[in-house]
């Protein structure tokens, strides 16, 4: 089945063979990057990357920026 | 030595990463203000556009402590849940309580910032609030736990200076955490002005970002700091409403 779920905001299609939040990152260029990951309002700690990505998810990623 | 919770600083320079005119210009200031503790904002990324460097990425972070701020809450709730963001990076443990309550003036929300920084200590973090110079406030969050007080010397990004050097003097002397004045410092003088009044350090951002020239502002700003650091240490003279000689009265040699 086709999953749409919300990226960071955006309605966002995941191709079949990004199943795993880690699997999306890597899908996006992001797996080395420092971030931190959100789904459904919950904060993934690293090792819960390899959680499953279901259809309507709502997923943020989120990342440090410049600020005093 | 600055000590935070169970971390020592030799610097007592803590800057801001935002609003630097360039990265280059922003590495060059950040290396020679000496300053260990850098802040940041937590924020969405633009997955879209995750290709744009990133400050963070480009630094060496065994040498140095991220201090990431709640900028962008206006409830004790956002500001717990932007922390919560900050430590499941896993790099950091500290964060700068920032709960604004006046867009105009920036200035914190004196009412959500204590709820906040009581939730953040309860949950086991190093908790920095940034508070505006109320001395009866001020004391209140130390009597919390928080593990150093920042007051504000003026709103956020205004390079007024220290607008109340007596309230910051009383918080100083009442606190036994350190204090770190934060937001309004605009030149070296307000920096070292804070270091005289005893505080343990300043923490500034825009004074360096938009200076002319931010690596020169840098490394003033470190000397500033040091300095009024020393003058504190050394014990300044007695301020005097009439002029007192310094040279001899004695053996004058004119008539």
């Amino acid at each position: 089945m086709k999953k749409t779920i919300d990226l960071n905001g955006k309605s966002y299609s995941v191709v079949p063979e990004v199943a795993t939040i880690q699997q999306l990152l890597e899908h996006l260029g992001l797996s080395d990057r420092i971030l931190i990951v959100e789904k459904n309002k919950e904060i993934l700690q690293k090792d819960h990357y390899d959680a499953p990505i279901m259809d309507r998810d709502q997923i943020e990623i989120i990342h440090f920026v410049g600020g005093g | 030595m600055l000590k935070i919770a169970d971390k020592e600083f030799s610097s007592r320079l803590l800057l801001g990463t935002g609003k630097y005119p360039s990265f280059d210009i922003q590495k060059q200031a950040v290396a020679v203000s000496e300053a260990e503790i850098l802040t940041f904002a937590v924020r969405r990324m633009d997955i879209f556009e995750a290709s744009q460097p990133n400050f963070l990425e480009q630094l060496d972070l065994t040498r140095y402590t991220l201090l990431p701020n709640t900028a962008g809450a206006s409830t004790a709730e956002e500001a717990v849940h932007i922390a919560r963001l900050a430590k499941a990076s896993g790099l950091c443990d500290m964060v700068k309580v920032e709960i604004i309550g006046c867009s105009r003036s920036l200035l914190p929300d004196p009412v959500e910032t204590l709820r906040a920084t009581e939730m953040l200590l309860e949950e086991g973090f190093i908790v920095l609030p940034y508070t505006s110079d109320d001395v009866v406030l001020a004391r209140r969050l130390c009597e919390l736990g928080v593990h150093a007080i920042m007051p504000g010397a003026a709103p956020i990004g205004s390079g007024r200076g220290i607008l109340n050097p007596l309230n910051l003097s009383l918080i100083i002397e009442q606190s036994n955490v350190p204090v770190i004045i934060d937001a309004g410092v605009g030149s070296p003088k307000d920096a070292a002005f804070a270091m005289e009044l005893g505080a343990d350090g300043v923490l500034l951002n825009t004074a360096v970002s938009e200076a002319a020239n931010p690596v020169m502002m840098a490394e003033a700003m470190k000397l500033a700091i040091e300095a009024g650091r020393l003058g504190y240490k050394a014990g300044r003279m007695p301020v005097r409403d009439y002029g007192v000689a310094s040279s001899p009265t004695e053996g004058l040699v004119t008539n």
